[in-house]
């Protein structure tokens, strides 16, 4: 089958405002009587409950943390993108929009991201109303700095916690509605159902996390707002509790995933110390703005301080490779780089598995006091973990997973293939392709929450009738069953292995054979180790506990459940597409090491829908087209 | 909410109320110092020669005290139900001796101020009951032969000990209560509000000390 | 790397409270970690006991965290009587092991503040500070409808003070802290970023006053300007910003 993205026609330039004309309205007298539920509280969460309660529609938001100003979305660091060409550098909405179909190597809708890139100036201007503390000059104006895969400055920031900021930001205004009683605000609940009535999403099924109790709440419109799953590496940048339960809840009630294996790898995140270690840290892209990336040139220097290593004798290996951009080349550039220094043997610190991360030469340059002031709280991070002092000597520094491009489908109005059924922000699919640029997360988020999802959900509600089914609806009780019966099988189980044992081994799996670089053989293994890894988990797992109290042990193994089966599909469609793109690397497909699409046969969305435990999924396709930018080779060089 | 039901409304109030009352301690300390100089006869003289303004510095003094002590009693009652359960072990970074004893230096000193009253002013004491009924007499030789008593010169020295640890922590908390305070002026304001809780300690606790060691007779 | 090699491992005893649900009464149990370096985070530390107990079939010790990297603010543990584990501007999440020594003896606690209910072991509810950041922690903006960001313009300076204040991340340490259970600190760190900006200037003395109220309702204590919270808090907020809300509450007043 052919899906269609709904994009509206005609110029770019008109798209947007073309079709938010076109988009029904629903009358204000009528909007209290629409009910919508809003699962997950970061940037898009937090923004579409806020903005949606707002216009007056009764909200009803969720998230499994204590409270919505703790979503992962706090822990971006460096900035958030608009084209407000501030600089006078250059830039423009069309730049940013070229540049971010660039940066996802052709695999994202055009339409989408020329409506990212339009609204993003509105998101600044949002977020300074909000009074996010954004840097500011001497002057008084807001100021920028630059981000990979871009030759503008056009990030915004907030010393290095933007994403604390903008999430703060959101959070008060959910606060603002909650307290206007337009929102009402369900904290310690993880959705763990979807409830479809007649083909049309209706509602969810929760687990209060506090009373272990399970409880239905009807609407006429569900938005899910969870995140990535990157967690299925079991160690990524992530927050523990990020999972892909509720997009996969929603796959298996019949929602289309979409591009699973366009996995981000961080280049500059802390390298792993030992086995234990629980999640690894990022630190911020903006940090390759002044640190340079280096291996040493000869093995025989790798067990040398790096003071005692000259500079002829080091491999500033970015700036070789790709002298226009280099330090600043995009993210699963910049790692891959990264591992193939690593993998020819010349990788630093423990295991071989580390870059350098140099800041001497911008310390001359502009002098430690800035370095600080630019990213203090960085430095101070990488010290506590790490017990290093980054300014003396160089950062260890390795990839790390951390963002999902791929995710649920869904057309140009952010509804996927279900009615009713929105998602927005990292958990759909669909602006960044197969690579996201730096600081288009917090754009993407942000953009959905306040500027899309407002507009969007109008034309769908105006279609329909408000409050038709109600939580009496006997699919809410059957739902509320199957939840029930699933976690007591957990619980019954009582087996030898713990949560965390398997959801290592199968962090492993991907990591090894799914992850920065991905081969035919490798996937095929994978596609028999899981399955027999989840079979293990069914008969050996040991869950502690009982299910009508807070218990930790059952949440986690629920989200490890789900990534047993999500893995499996993951590796599915990346040995489906023949060819590298973006974050996606296939060994076999690769020019001197370079990615090589293959746009003849792969320039489409790969959406797959659910057909039954333990059935092959089937593939539906999206074709890309592209009339405003030429597909073309990405090169950084 | 009203100003009076308010957690910092109450805090200004105690602050303002504090430091008029730290001003009085100034005043008093110089007046009785006056003492060393041999003038502290004259100058109780000309206190009393103000007549009604006498009554009103009193009552303004007592309304002071009460509304301090008041403020202070409900606030901390308050601040003990709202930590029904203390931590297993009782380590602080930053709470000191001075600031996390207030209630109790406070209450001592309005114990104090009732015997100091009834000791120097009403007379009712044993040691001080032959000058009754005098305004106000020989006051040199009335606080020289009083504190010629141990006990008396002790219970002086301790209530000044209290004095000086309420303040330790007063002085600087009325700046940052009336948000006349930042990082820069904190560590400064902190520095003079604790030298000077201790000149007030030094200076007063110096009369019953100099005369009980017979350096003053 | 010669240091970091060397994966010497420690043996701790912990002192744990262990509270079943809210209406229990909870108690101290003693456990052991064994094979600690120097290189796990406390919470890691956790995590492998954890491990233990569920594989001896006892039930994990609960503890809130998520981001585990110093953000988030859902961390919460007073390690040894300080909240966070009293390492200078540290979560407890990274608060690494190497701060401890072989044989120490290690009590762990909930924070503790009738504002704070326990909900199972170290987990508490602290919903109290929402309800603060609702009666007032915000600009009352609407969605689209504002101007150009660069129409609003902020002083470095004042921009850096906002941006210190709104460093807060919400933990609730400073009320964990406070010998009075205050969240003084929090509250001020809000009433003080939006003061200072322009944004925040048309509502805020409702906003400090609002705020106040709400603190006091949830069942915080007073302030009485221990400084304790500030020693306390992971993100290092200054006690400057108290003096600020009281500076803007007094100025209310008069408005």
């Amino acid at each position: 089958m052919i899906l269609d993205g709904k994009c509206p026609t005609g110029p770019i330039e008109k798209t947007w405002d073309k079709h938010r004309f076109d988009l029904k309205l629903v009358n204000p007298a009528n909007k209290r009587k629409y009910n919508i539920i809003v699962v997950g509280t970061g940037l898009a969460g937090g923004a579409a409950a806020a903005s949606l309660g707002e216009l007056g529609y009764n909200v009803q938001a969720f998230c499994y943390q204590d409270s919505p100003r703790r979503a992962h979305s706090i822990a971006a660091q460096g900035g958030i993108n608009a084209a407000k060409a501030y600089p006078n550098d250059g830039d423009s909405i069309y730049r940013l929009f070229y540049d971010t179909i660039k940066g996802g190597d052709f695999r994202a809708r055009e339409a989408d991201v020329w409506r990212l890139a339009q609204v993003s100036n509105n998101i600044i201007d949002q977020c300074v109303a909000q009074g996010v503390p954004f840097a500011r000059d001497y002057a008084g104006y807001l100021d920028n700095r630059s981000f990979g895969g871009a030759q503008v400055s056009r990030t915004f920031f907030a010393r290095g916690q933007t994403g604390q900021q903008l999430l703060l930001g959101a959070y008060s205004a959910l606060s603002r509605q909650i307290k206007a009683g337009t929102v009402k605000m369900f904290s310690r609940r993880e959705m763990l159902d979807l409830v479809v009535v007649d083909g049309v999403a209706k509602g969810i099924t929760c687990r209060n996390l506090i009373t272990g109790e399970l409880e239905s709440y009807a609407a006429d419109a569900v938005c899910l707002c969870t995140g990535g799953y990157v967690n299925v590496f079991y160690l990524s940048t992530n927050a523990m509790g990020c999972s892909v339960t509720a997009n996969w809840k929603a796959y298996k009630k019949g929602a289309y995933f979409a591009n699973p294996c366009y996995t981000q790898i961080h280049p500059t995140c802390i390298p792993q110390a030992g086995d234990y270690q629980s999640k690894l840290t990022l630190m911020s892209e903006s940090l390759r703005n002044d640190g340079r990336c280096w291996v040493p040139k000869n093995k025989a220097d790798l067990a040398k301080h790096p003071d005692e290593i000259p500079e002829e004798a080091r491999d500033y290996y970015l700036e070789r490779k790709y002298p226009s951009f280099g330090n600043l080349a995009p993210r699963d550039i910049a790692s891959r780089a990264a591992k193939e220094q690593c993998d020819d043997g010349r990788g630093v610190g423990p295991g071989g598995r580390g870059v350098y991360l140099d800041f001497s030469t911008a310390i001359k340059r502009v002098g430690a006091d800035t370095i600080k002031e630019r990213y203090g709280n960085l430095f101070e991070m990488y010290e506590k973990i790490t017990d290093e002092n980054g300014y003396k000597r160089p950062m260890r520094m390795y990839p790390a997973p951390h963002y999902s491009m791929g995710g649920l489908w869904v057309d140009y109005n952010l509804m996927s293939n279900i009615p009713g059924l929105f998602v927005l922000g990292e958990a759909n699919f669909s602006v960044h392709g197969a690579n996201r640029l730096g600081a288009s997360a917090l754009m993407q988020g942000l953009a959905d929450g306040y500027f899309v999802i407002p507009y969007t959900i109008g034309g769908y509600l105006a279609g329909i009738k408000p409050g038709v089914v109600t939580t009496a609806n006997p699919e809410f009780k059957s739902s509320v069953d199957d939840v029930k019966g699933y976690s007591k099988k957990l619980l019954s189980i009582n087996g030898k292995k713990t949560v965390s044992e398997f959801m290592r081994e199968l962090g492993g799996l991907m990591w090894e054979n799914c992850g920065m670089a991905r081969t035919e053989k490798s996937l095929k293994a994978n596609l028999k180790k899981i399955p027999a890894l989840r079979e293990e988990f069914w008969k050996n797992v040991k869950v502690s506990g009982a299910n009508g109290e807070f218990n930790q042990d059952l949440e986690n193994a629920g989200r490890t459940a789900d990534f047993l089966e999500f893995g499996e599909l993951m590796c599915r469609d990346a040995l489906h597409r023949n060819e590298s793109c973006g974050g996606h690397f296939r060994e076999e497909y690769q020019d001197q090491g370079e990615a090589q699409r293959d746009d003849a046969n792969f320039c489409y969305v790969g959406a797959w829908e659910f057909k039954g435990e333990n059935k092959e999924p089937e593939l539906f396709k999206e074709p890309l087209k592209f009339d405003n930018v030429h597909l073309a080779v990405r090169s950084y060089k | 909410m009203n100003f009076l039901k308010s957690s910092v409304g109450r805090k200004v109030l105690m602050a303002i109320t504090g430091q008029l009352m730290v001003l009085f301690v100034v005043v008093h300390l110089l007046g009785n110092s006056t003492i060393f100089i041999g003038l502290i006869n004259s100058y109780a003289e000309h206190l009393h020669s103000l007549g009604p303004f006498v009554w009103l510095f009193r009552l303004v003094l007592l309304a002071m005290v009460l509304i301090h002590a008041f403020f202070g009693i409900q606030v901390t009652l308050e601040n003990r139900a709202a930590t029904p359960q203390k931590y297993a072990v009782n380590r602080t970074l930053k709470v000191s001796l001075a600031s996390s004893s207030m209630i109790w230096t406070g209450l001592t000193l309005v114990l104090f101020i009732v015997y100091h009253l009834c000791h120097f002013t009403a007379r009712l004491t044993s040691d001080v009951a032959s000058y009754a009924g005098q305004v106000p007499g020989d006051v040199y030789k009335m606080v020289l032969g009083s504190f010629q008593h141990g006990l008396i010169s002790f219970v002086y020295v301790a209530a000044m000990c209290a004095l000086c640890l309420h303040l330790y922590h007063g002085i600087q908390s009325f700046f940052q209560t009336m948000g006349w305070n930042n990082d820069t002026s904190l560590p400064l304001i902190s520095c003079i509000g604790r030298a000077l809780a201790v000149i007030f300690l030094l200076g007063y606790s110096s009369i019953p000390v100099f005369i009980l060691t017979g350096i003053l007779s | 790397m010669s240091a970091h090699n060397e994966h010497k491992t420690m043996t701790l005893t912990l002192i744990v409270w262990r509270q079943k649900n809210a209406n229990d009464q909870g108690k101290f149990d003693t456990y052991v970690a064994k094979g600690i370096t120097e290189h796990h985070s406390f919470l890691e530390m956790l995590d492998v006991v954890n491990e233990d107990l569920i594989k001896g079939g006892k039930e994990p010790i609960m503890f809130d965290h998520d981001c585990r990297e110093g953000i988030c603010g859902m961390c919460s543990q007073v390690v040894n009587g300080v909240p966070h584990g009293g390492q200078e501007r540290t979560t407890v999440c990274q608060l690494h092991m190497r701060k401890f020594k072989d044989g120490d003896t290690i009590y762990i606690e909930p924070w503790r503040a009738k504002a704070f209910p326990i909900i199972r072991d170290l987990v508490t509810d602290r919903s109290a500070l929402d309800t603060i950041i609702q009666a007032g922690g915000y600009s009352s903006c609407h969605t689209g409808g504002v101007p150009d960001g660069n129409a609003i313009l902020v002083s470095k300076p004042d921009a850096d003070y906002a941006m210190d204040a709104a460093e807060c991340i919400g933990c609730g340490a400073c009320a964990a802290a406070c010998p009075n259970s205050a969240a003084m600190l929090f509250t001020s760190a809000k009433v003080a970023q939006l003061a200072v900006l322009p944004q925040g200037k048309p509502e805020a003395s409702e906003r400090v006053k609002n705020m106040l109220d709400a603190h006091k309702e949830c069942g915080f204590g007073n302030c009485s300007n221990h400084y304790e919270c500030q020693a306390a808090c992971p993100k290092g907020i200054n006690v400057k910003f108290i003096a600020k809300l009281n500076r803007e509450y007094l100025k209310a007043q008069f408005t």
